[in-house]
């Protein structure tokens, strides 16, 4: 059902897609080794036209553990587009050299022009402030593998959800299953935008959006947590006021529930104290290991089927 | 037909009708019509009309429009009808109609689009969500806007 198929936002994916995803998932987990080879003589390519370390190194663990090779556009200011050519014929490059591309763009719908422009699937990395599919799949893969299911559950979305791709990402995931609730918390300011809104609408998904963590804290099983970021904010006197209110600390847990799974996407900042690592809540480093495993099944589906 | 009282019939060209009140200089402005082209130009404003309540008519001697004009008086002017004249007579009455999809004629209002990148071969689509009231989609980057977004065609 995946393969071949452009990973442009998680919408485009239907729930039986995700279960189809999450069930290769758990084989390559259980047997790594039945998989060293799955993918041995592909190439993936790699091209962050916006810096992120982080997934960028984990689709390329991932492609070298299922035994593919990866090439990387490199840092942009040694690349053909510091020396000005267009991201349509960089694009038309990368499909020469390789069976996949993987894009991370400053601009949004990026992904989506590559994959007009490429034979080759396209994984979208994260585009501007919206899409972040890879992101939603192994976030809900987390939850399946912390909580064993996605449904059901009252979840707590907390952060900068206006601007916040991964966030938003997660929302619009959570629309494609039934959970009992979802909380929104942010400062009123950096509320969910419409549109994120009317899919949990349309979906027919409990929503709340409320402004302060601790009333609906008890309530929670899964506390998605991101980061709150000073420069979305007009006035830094506001920022002051909400930056405090939004510290997850293992004391403001002490009223959650006990099996209250903490999520990030990470890079942390101050949002969640590193006391916090040591409790039983912690799940982002575990959300972050998990991705790999979920990236794997993600490129062995699209390239192999 | 009050109108005819207000303006003579033309020879050739294109009636546009039911355009919605205080639209026609917006339709003008589309067509690229200043008045300093030469043609004939008659512009009715504000009459009464039986479907809108009040309507606005152009009436341009020598005239036909390409289909991607027609398109924008759709977006601008959904209630229009288009009329070709020769020799006097009505030879063919058109309504227009919104596209499912628009292609070219509009640019997504979002600045942090692909599609507004100035270095890339692209052409805007913009998806009809709904007509009425206008709600769009950009199809890049699924940023959604409504009519806001017309201002654009009347301002280049
Ligand atoms: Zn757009």
């Amino acid at each position: 059902m995946l393969r071949g198929r452009d990973v442009l936002s998680i919408l485009d994916f239907s729930r039986e897609e995700l279960e189809e995803l999450f069930a290769e998932t758990d084989r390559v987990r259980s047997n790594p080794a039945a998989y060293a080879g799955a993918l041995s003589g592909f190439i993936m390519s790699t091209a962050f036209f916006e810096p992120s370390t982080r997934t960028r190194l984990s689709f390329q663990s991932a492609m070298l553990r299922l035994g593919g090779s990866y090439i990387d556009l490199g840092e942009l200011e040694r690349s053909s587009v510091a020396k000005g050519e267009n991201f349509a014929d960089t694009i038309r490059m990368l499909d020469s050299y390789a069976d996949v591309i993987v894009v991370r763009h400053r601009l949004e719908g990026a992904a989506r022009y590559a994959a007009e422009i490429a034979e080759a699937p396209v994984i979208n990395a994260g585009d501007g402030r919206k899409h972040h599919p890879t992101q939603a799949m192994l976030d809900l893969y987390t939850v399946r593998s912390a909580k064993g299911r996605v449904d059901g559950l009252t979840y707590g979305v907390l952060g900068d959800l206006r601007f916040g791709r991964a966030a938003a990402s997660f929302i619009l995931a959570l629309s494609k299953y039934r959970p009992r609730k979802v909380y929104l918390v942010s400062p009123p300011l950096l509320r969910a935008r419409p549109e994120v809104l009317e899919v949990l609408e349309k979906a027919g998904v409990s929503y709340e959006e409320v402004s302060d963590l601790d009333s609906v804290l008890p309530e929670l099983d899964v506390l998605y947590v991101t980061r709150v970021q000073k420069e979305r904010f007009p006035d830094p006197a506001e920022y002051e006021k909400v930056k405090g209110s939004y510290a997850v600390t293992s004391k403001s847990l002490a009223r959650a529930k006990e099996d209250l799974v903490v999520m990030h996407p990470l890079p942390r900042v101050d949002e969640i104290a590193f006391d916090v690592d040591r409790t039983r809540h912690a799940y982002y480093f575990e959300q972050a290991k998990l991705g790999v495993w979920v990236r794997m099944a993600l490129l062995k589906l699209i390239l192999k089927g | 037909m009050e109108d005819r009282l207000i303006v003579r019939k033309i020879r050739n060209g294109t009636v546009i009708d039911h355009i919605p009140a205080g639209r026609s200089l917006d339709v003008l402005k589309i067509l690229g019509i200043s008045g300093r082209e030469g043609a004939t130009v008659a512009l009715v404003m504000n009459v009464e009309s039986k479907k809108l309540g009040r309507k606005d008519i152009v009436k341009i001697e020598d005239r036909f429009l390409k289909p991607e004009e027609v398109d924008k008086i759709a977006l601008i002017a959904p209630t229009a009808t288009i009329n070709i004249v020769r020799d006097y007579q009505v030879v063919e009455k058109r309504r227009v109609s919104v596209p499912e999809e628009i292609v070219g004629i509009l640019r997504c209002v979002n600045p942090l689009c692909v599609s507004n990148s100035p270095r890339e071969p692209i052409t805007p689509r913009i998806i009809v969500v709904s007509r009425q009231p206008l709600k769009l989609r950009c199809a890049y980057c699924d940023e959604e806007f409504g009519e806001e977004a017309l201002s654009q065609l009347v301002s280049q």
